[in-house]
């Protein structure tokens, strides 16, 4: 609808973001941001370190909250719904929509029980049901192969594309129906960032992804579409294959063909 | 080779005297230390026996333990930690999580400080004067609630310091799974920072088993078998206090053996608590 790049019969938008600014103190990080987020894609946002990609990523789920200091003015729409109204349930909101960051965050406990904390906190489970849930999560995220025989084993003792697997798995035990993922890859070697990347494309099929990637490549590998920014600024968004290949505006050309950034 | 210049010359000099000056105060520091922990195992052994923990304090000229004494410490401390510990550890964890970046937590943290530091003997009088003067008579109570004042600031600044590690990115994956705050603080923030907590505790333990002021106005002492926290408590310091300024030889034992104890009781937790500190890790 607001891109001329978006091919006609897309898939129908899961997050519609609408003239999003966003501050840390009086710096403006993003400046009137709109873009949509399609159902069971997977959406790529790229751009040079501080262009605001993580922060828009952050945005999505208001994991912002957190820091005073830090605030959003606009509008995102999930399923129709304004997120940024102050009367939104953020907790209810988080379990919607997942997310996976930089570096692999363990908590500090078991495998299972990793994935335990997220599922208890909606559901009450008895152990045989927890069991399954544990172990589908844990196959969803092709991990379960590697720890199904040690899952009393601290998740901190994995390695680290074991964890990052593992901080998916725990939130795709939640059921939600986006998962934001902040440069999954950044901290781990080229096969764990293989095996993560099938996984998103395994994942697409139930979820809606937005992942935030400074690799051009990955973007170009895993991505449906691609947002690029610049200094807080949305500066192209559309299909993958498009910004990728012909890019229509000149930034975009310089930055993917290695001109900057 | 070159020859060394004059200035090479001169800056080995100064590296010896320097390297000589920061062993001599190595060695006086440590060996201070020595001849004190010496002297006390000792004198401490000398007045150390069985009878230590199976007879009261004695009057001068006659046989006795400590007892009571040791008994008393164990409940004042368990009490003064009992008391101590959960307002500490609350403040602690508004100053780390909830008000971080508020003034009333840079406020606090000042005045914990300043608690942290203040003479011991000045919380004894403040609890005289709350509890002991009110109620009319010394009490084991009084001088637990004297102790717990002093666990506070410790296991504040503790509390804190601890849960200000535990990194932010942790904080934020469990509120992205939707948990609300004070279940990311209790079930992965305190989880994070239990060593560090505990530890802090056990030093706060450390601390005022050895204290004597804040119990002198408050427990006083008691020559008798009391576990009535209504009444005086006897206390290893304060028995030591008294028994080695007395001049009584078999009561100046007595205070050494009592010393002793301390020392190796302080030991052992700070040797435990820094155990599970170096377990930190993952």
């Amino acid at each position: 609808m607001m891109d001329m790049n978006t091919p006609a019969g897309a898939a129908p938008i899961k997050v519609d973001v609408r003239h999003l600014s966003f501050f840390y103190g009086d710096t403006k990080a993003l400046k009137d941001v709109s873009l949509p987020l399609y159902r069971n894609a997977v959406t790529a946002f790229i751009g040079p370190s501080g262009c605001g990609k993580s922060t828009l990523l952050r945005a999505l789920n208001r994991i912002y909250d957190m820091y005073p200091n830090q605030r959003a003015e606009g509008e995102i729409f999930v399923d129709g719904e304004n997120i940024l109204d102050p009367k939104q349930d953020v907790n209810l909101l988080r379990a919607k929509l997942g997310m996976v960051f930089q570096k692999p965050t363990p908590f500090p406990m078991s495998i299972y029980e990793n994935i335990a904390f997220g599922v208890r906190l909606y559901e009450r489970l008895g152990k045989a049901e927890m069991d399954a849930k544990v172990e589908g999560a844990l196959r969803q995220a092709a991990l379960w192969d590697e720890v199904k025989d040690k899952l009393g084993a601290s998740g901190l003792s994995l390695s680290g594309g074991q964890q990052q697997r593992l901080c998916i798995a725990r939130t795709v035990a939640i059921k939600p129906e986006v998962i934001l993922l902040d440069e999954p890859c950044s901290a781990l070697d080229p096969i764990s960032t293989a095996r993560i990347e099938e996984l998103i494309e395994e994942l697409k099929r139930e979820y809606t992804i937005v992942i935030v990637t400074h690799n051009m490549q990955q973007a170009a590998r895993i991505s449906d579409y691609t947002a690029f920014m610049l200094l807080g600024e949305l500066i192209e968004f559309g299909d993958t294959a498009m910004i990728t290949t012909k890019p229509k505006v000149q930034k975009t050309e310089d930055y993917i063909t290695g001109r900057f950034g | 080779m070159k020859p060394a210049s004059p200035l090479y010359a001169l800056r080995r000099r100064r590296n010896a005297l320097f390297l000589g000056q920061s062993a001599l105060a190595t060695t006086v520091g440590l060996g201070c230390l020595a001849v004190i922990l010496a002297t006390l195992a000792v004198k401490g052994a000398d007045g150390l026996s069985l009878r230590v923990f199976t007879e009261m304090t004695p009057p001068p000229g006659s046989d006795g333990g400590l007892l009571n004494a040791i008994a008393g410490s164990l409940i004042m401390t368990f009490l003064g930690v009992l008391f101590g510990t959960p307002l500490g550890i609350f403040a602690g964890t508004y100053m780390a999580e909830y008000g971080r970046h508020d003034r009333t937590t840079a406020v606090v943290r000042f005045v914990n400080d300043i608690l942290l530091s203040a003479p011991s003997i000045v919380v004894g009088l403040f609890v005289y004067e709350v509890m002991v003067a009110t109620l009319g008579h010394f009490s084991g109570l009084a001088g637990a609630v004297a102790l717990a004042i002093i666990v506070v600031p410790v296991v504040v600044r503790t509390t804190e310091d601890m849960l200000v590690l535990v990194p932010d990115p942790l904080r934020e994956a469990a509120t992205a799974l939707g948990a609300p705050r004070w279940h990311v603080i209790s079930r992965i923030a305190y989880r994070a920072a239990k060593a560090g907590i505990i530890t802090g505790v056990m030093l706060a333990v450390a601390r005022i088993s050895g204290e004597t002021a804040p119990l002198l106005f408050t427990a006083l002492n008691n020559q008798f078998w009391s576990a009535d926290l209504n009444a005086p408590m006897a206390s290893l310091p304060v028995t030591i206090f008294q028994f080695a300024m007395s001049p009584y030889e078999d009561w100046r034992r007595l205070a050494w053996a009592g010393a002793l104890l301390i020392t190796a009781a302080v030991l052992i937790l700070s040797v435990a608590a820094r155990a599970l500190n170096a377990r930190k890790g993952p």
